[in-house]
């Protein structure tokens, strides 16, 4: 249950963020934090009490891996989210540094004042 | 409850809230950081070895990176008062959306107990469809592997999107560059090349 509330603090700690930052630097935090809301409510989704790593070890029964094991499919989703708000935060950086480097600051209110 | 996931939890939470609250740019890229630390040893702890790798390795390029953005654009945060309406604004948005949010989790599989049923199938054929022990890489290398070259095409696009925002001319916003930003190689050769281009152009013109 814990885990679920922390998603939702994470949730709601980065739309809050995002709404709420000017600087553009910090929306791209809140979103990374908003990221990893969005991660680990997948993950705990899928996750088993008492579930081990969905890795088969050598001598274990395949029946009893399968139906002991945390799920795999959600874990396999995430890794490529979690590789996509890699590339995203990169984008977003390169874009920040542009409009700060035309307008000389980070803030969108001065940017939306300032039209070049 | 666990009192490992208590304190992981609460790290996290603390990271990304003094990331968000701190003025200071270079504080706060820290302070994220370490949230997404201790959401990898949570992953860990989740049975997600995987996803706990690959979460360290992106957490410390985030982070590299967002560092060399502070460093390049001054660390400090402006504040400015917010007003009474917006404040009350925020509130009554957070109330809503929380309300929301509160009526979807309740909806979910306890924890602990999901509902894997197209996942069963993964774990059993992992070895003997896709020879492979691990079941992520399995999904992620076999089964699923067209998501996985879709991933690909977009860290693809992110990239050169990234270099060309990075690198590109700035569409003649040059007189308003600051001397530092002006100086930097990577800028240089941008303003020559439609230049070339231009009297390439004359030229055929001329002839023809």
């Amino acid at each position: 249950m814990i885990l679920y509330a922390l998603v939702l603090v994470l949730l709601g700690l980065g739309i809050h963020g995002l709404l709420a930052k000017r600087n553009l630097l910090k929306k791209i935090i809140a979103l990374a934090i908003l990221d990893y809301g969005v991660n680990l409510l997948l993950i705990v989704v899928g996750y088993r009490a008492g579930g081990g790593a969905p890795i088969l070890l050598p001598g274990e029964d395949p029946a009893a891996f399968a139906r002991g094991s945390v799920d795999p499919l959600p874990q396999a989703l995430v890794l490529t989210s979690i590789v996509i708000g890699l590339g995203v935060t990169m984008l977003l950086v390169a874009m920040a540094l542009r409009l700060h480097q035309r307008y000389g600051t980070l803030d969108v209110d001065r940017m939306d004042r300032l039209r070049g | 409850m666990d009192p490992v996931l208590a304190g992981l939890a609460a790290l996290v939470v603390l990271g990304s809230a003094a990331a968000l609250a701190m003025r200071n740019l270079l504080s706060a890229v820290i302070a994220v950081g370490i949230a997404g630390m201790g959401l990898a040893i949570l992953f860990l702890l989740l049975g997600a070895p995987d996803i706990a790798i690959t979460q360290v390795v992106v957490e410390v390029i985030v982070v590299t990176v967002m560092i060399r953005a502070v460093a390049r654009t001054g660390d400090e945060e402006e504040g400015r008062p917010r007003s009474p309406a917006a404040i009350l604004a925020g509130a009554g948005a957070a109330l809503v959306i929380g309300g929301a949010a509160l009526a979807a989790f309740a909806a979910l599989p306890p924890l602990g107990a999901p509902r894997p049923t197209p996942s069963f199938w993964y774990l059993a054929e992992s070895l003997p469809g896709a020879g492979a022990a691990n079941a992520v890489t399995a999904i992620v290398l076999d089964f699923r592997g067209y998501d996985t070259l879709g991933e690909a095409t977009v860290i693809l696009a992110a990239v050169a999107g990234a270099l060309v925002v990075a690198r590109g001319s700035g569409g003649g916003a040059a007189g308003e560059r600051d001397g530092a930003e002006a100086a930097e190689p990577a800028e240089a050769p941008a303003p020559a090349a439609p230049a070339a281009a231009r009297g390439r152009e004359e030229a055929i013109r001329a002839q023809g």
